[in-house]
């Protein structure tokens, strides 16, 4: 019987979910022997091959390739997961959410110390993706089927979800691998 | 006078007259959620997280005073999803970025939502636009985390009984300001016990934060109320 199959991408997220991923120490081993990683940063496979079990979703929505990203990770998954703050609620990129994004730009690009202060301008090339007028939690965008919150959320309930979840068991979340930071 | 007989979710009780249902429950053993209420400090009953069901009726367990035979439910489902639903709201209501307030593991709203398992609200984010003010010399208001429980505003007090911190505006446009000129004349003691009345980030003490570190804070090992239920409560 062929293993179960996981993929994994980093939105609007810092890579330190990733890096907490990475964390299980020797239990990496053991992940291999469990699992096959479809598309992901960490073997770099760009496009879905095959059908996914598992989806690990870092970082929240914050334009529109995330979305375009995390509604192909929904299309290609049949279990789908919030990992870390930000998916769950935005985190850090969504200190932005109450400030027009305009002014944001405004701030970033055309206000604040520059090298360069005769050439501003706010980037607009239509190879870049149009960024959202709020960073969107992935809950609000897709369907999630479950949420593993800490920022990072530890090792341990990465593996504990992961292997759960590719056995089919329910997760045991214990208070100890509940956290919010 | 005799001592006042209820039950909790059918565990035979016995607390004094007059003594609310929190408190009553406190000494009973049995933990009931609060975050408005405050030992020492008046009731209001605003934040309704102690909502328990007494002859069908939802009442807020922090003003209601015992009555002879009242049979209390407290942890029936639906009101500890009603519960958990509440502790949503809150979050979803203000600016709550957990990683990086200095009361995270200290936090009475987060400890709350970690016994709640609140993984995701189920309502939609709301981000208001709310202020920060550092003015005074050894406090930060952050209005982001403010959940307008008031614990502040009736706790606070200067030298001459008048109040530090006071609700400005009504309704979802309420905010908490400093009185500026008290604010500035402040002492050590009443700086941290602003900060420390305050269940939520929203009263800090300048210049102190992160001193504890991750793993032996208040809530990073036991749930909030675990003291209560093992009897070993204030």
């Amino acid at each position: 019987m062929s293993k179960p199959v996981i993929a994994t991408a980093s939105l609007a997220g810092c890579f330190g979910c990733h890096m907490s991923l990475l964390d299980i120490d020797e239990r990496i081993l053991g992940l291999i022997d469990l699992v096959e990683f479809n598309k992901s940063p960490i073997d770099d496979i760009k496009t879905f091959t095959k059908p996914v079990d598992v989806g690990l979703i870092e970082g929240g929505c914050c334009n529109s390739e995330n979305v375009e990203v995390l509604r192909s990770f929904r299309k290609n998954c049949k279990v789908l997961v919030s990992v870390g703050e930000c998916a769950i609620m935005g985190g850090l990129p969504a200190m932005r959410n109450g400030i027009p994004i305009r002014e944001c730009l405004e701030e970033a690009y055309l206000n604040s110390p520059s090298v360069d202060p005769e050439d501003r301008t706010i980037p607009n090339d239509e190879d870049l993706p149009i960024i959202l007028d709020k960073v969107y939690p992935c809950h609000e965008v897709v369907k999630i089927d479950h949420f593993l919150p800490g920022c990072p959320p530890s090792a341990d309930l990465i593996w504990e979800a992961v292997t759960a979840l590719v056995e089919g068991r329910p997760l045991q979340l214990t208070y100890d691998l509940i956290k919010f930071d | 006078m005799n001592d006042v007989r209820f039950m909790i979710d059918g565990k035979e009780c016995l607390g004094k007259p007059g003594q609310t249902i929190v408190e009553a429950a406190k000494a009973n053993g049995v933990y009931i959620p609060v975050l408005c209420h405050f030992e020492g400090l008046k009731p209001v009953g605003s934040c309704r997280i102690c909502t328990v069901r007494v002859g069908g009726r939802f009442m807020a367990a922090c003003t209601q005073p015992l009555i002879e035979g009242m049979a209390v439910e407290n942890t029936a489902p639906d009101l500890e999803d009603m519960r958990k639903s509440l502790i949503e709201m809150l979050f979803v209501e203000g600016n709550h970025l957990c990683p990086s307030c200095e009361k995270s593991g200290n936090c009475e709203l987060q400890a709350l939502a970690y016994r709640y398992q609140v993984l995701a609200p189920r309502f939609p984010y709301l981000w208001p636009r709310r202020d920060i003010d550092a003015s005074a010399p050894l406090l930060m208001l952050d209005g982001n985390r403010c959940i307008q429980c008031l614990r502040c505003v009736r706790a606070c007090r200067a030298k001459d009984g008048r109040k530090v911190f006071a609700a400005v505006d009504r309704s979802r446009r309420v905010k908490i300001e400093v009185d500026k000129k008290l604010a500035a004349h402040l002492s050590e003691d009443q700086a941290r016990r602003a900060m420390d009345i305050c269940p939520v980030g929203a009263i800090l003490r300048k210049e102190t934060g992160f001193a504890v570190p991750i793993g032996r804070r208040k809530y990073d090992a036991v749930p909030i109320g675990s003291d209560v239920e093992k009897g070993t409560g204030r």
